[in-house]
């Protein structure tokens, strides 16, 4: 039986963690070397990085990241962001990235998840789809949320599975950074459309947060500021998501 | 400590093994030369991507017979993931292609009713006959699988739809299904084991 994951997510701009990190006892809250080990002490069971770099400079910077990070980690890591090309997610596998997640630029030319499945397998080619709910469903929004495409997410998802996409990182932007918890519904109906593994992502606060959306159809659940803020680590939340009856990794 | 060969036949996560290799105290070398597949003191068969891919790479870079003969001949021997099923005589994935045959078995597509890939941490379940493995929890990435511990291997079982290989060892050769490099501290001693395995 496959076990839930717990992920902490990264997002690093010009190699530095940009969302708030307030971990007690870090050198260095920005560094994403430091957290990344730290994390993976807690029993974190992958690692999610999001390059939010805007430049080619910044760019740079994450696959000196990747490279870094790769040294200290033992787990699987997913890197996203800015990936355009092939070659894009070539130099991310080379640094010591795992998986590689496209958005933006999948929802502009599909057949980049052809490539890269061929490429690399689907197991290596992660679609990360941003979701806002819209009229009775929801629409796929890009660019971080500043575009709406009027397509619907649970098609763009059937379509991305087909072409090679191995796994969906969801995120619900109607409640990313609110921590009223998971689109329920989204992963419901996500979980009915496609038969990959599904990252659920947006709105969690808490491992009630968690179990729900594992309960829903997630197989794994992705948050950032609960683990950066230092109120909980990874371990204290797995603990509290097996008292809950949740089977995960200890 | 020991140089550790790194074989590189494509489209693998070879920094992610590098690195447990290092945490390990290994010295790693990544080539792709048939002397190196039949000297080196320790070899490590990567493998992601495609059954097919993978040992046409390996055709093309003349490094079958090094392979198989370093296997039977039970020297140190490291296969991950498609390494694993490389080893075997075929799989559904690629019909057609020829594996190294040193498991007479042919590698299987999980079944339609779960998730595929497996993609995440699973069990791993050891026979007591093991002397590297031992029971724990790994993170795979496959599709396809081996249904049975060959004769004259020993191995661990996992599940997902049904039981298949989770690894097997043989002396140093040691192949497993899931990834060590990725398995946190579980798979990081069991990189450590096998480092030491004669």
């Amino acid at each position: 039986m496959l076990l839930p994951r717990v992920i902490p997510c990264l997002d690093v701009k010009n190699g530095r963690v940009v969302k708030g990190v307030n971990f007690q006892g870090l050198r260095d809250a920005g560094d994403p070397v430091e957290l990344a080990a730290a994390y993976a002490d807690q029993n974190a069971d992958e690692l999610v990085i999001l390059d939010v770099s805007a430049t080619p400079e910044g760019r740079g910077h994450a696959l000196e990241v990747v490279r870094a990070v790769r040294e200290v980690l033992p787990l699987p890591l997913t890197v996203g962001g800015g990936v355009r090309e092939v070659a894009d997610a070539e130099a991310l596998l080379e640094a010591g990235a795992d998986k590689v997640a496209t958005n933006t630029a999948a929802v502009a030319r599909p057949a980049l998840l052809d490539e890269l499945a061929g490429r690399f397998g689907c197991q290596c080619t992660i679609l990360a789809l941003d979701a806002a709910r819209s009229g009775d469903g929801w629409e796929v929004v890009v660019r971080s949320g500043r575009d709406r495409t009027g397509r619907d997410a649970l098609a763009w998802a059937v379509e991305a599975v087909d072409r090679g996409a191995g796994e969906i990182l969801l995120t619900s932007w109607d409640r990313d950074g609110t921590g009223s918890g998971y689109d329920l519904e989204l992963l419901a109906a996500m979980r009915d459309a496609v038969g990959v593994p599904i990252i659920a992502s947006g709105g969690a606060d808490g491992p009630g947060h968690m179990a729900e959306a594992l309960a829903a159809g997630a197989d794994a659940v992705l948050a950032a500021t609960i683990f950066h803020d230092g109120h909980t680590t990874v371990a204290d939340l797995k603990a509290e998501l097996a008292g809950l009856g949740v089977e995960v990794r200890r | 400590m020991s140089e550790v060969v790194l074989l590189r036949t494509g489209t693998a996560n070879l920094a992610s093994v590098a690195a447990a290799l290092r945490r390990a105290g290994a010295e790693v070398r990544l080539s792709d030369s048939a002397d190196d597949a039949a000297g080196a003191e320790r070899l490590v068969l990567p493998g992601v991507g495609a059954f097919g891919a993978v040992v046409e790479q390996i055709d093309a870079l003349g490094l079958r017979s090094s392979l198989v003969e370093r296997i039977t001949a039970g020297r140190p021997t490291l296969a991950i993931c498609l390494g694993l099923q490389v080893l075997a005589a075929g799989s559904e994935e690629s019909p057609g292609a020829d594996g190294l045959g040193v498991i007479p078995a042919k590698a299987t597509a999980l079944p339609p009713d779960v998730r595929s890939p497996q993609l995440g941490w699973n069990r791993v379940t050891a026979s007591s006959r093991c002397n590297l493995l031992c029971d724990g929890v790994a993170y795979y990435a496959n599709s396809y699988k081996l249904d049975a511990i060959p004769d004259g291997w020993d191995g661990a079982l996992t599940d997902h739809g049904g039981r298949f290989v989770a690894a097997v060892e043989r002396g140093p050769v040691l192949a497993c299904q899931f990834h060590p490099e990725l398995s946190g501290a579980w798979g990081q001693g069991l990189v450590e084991r096998w480092l030491e395995a004669v």
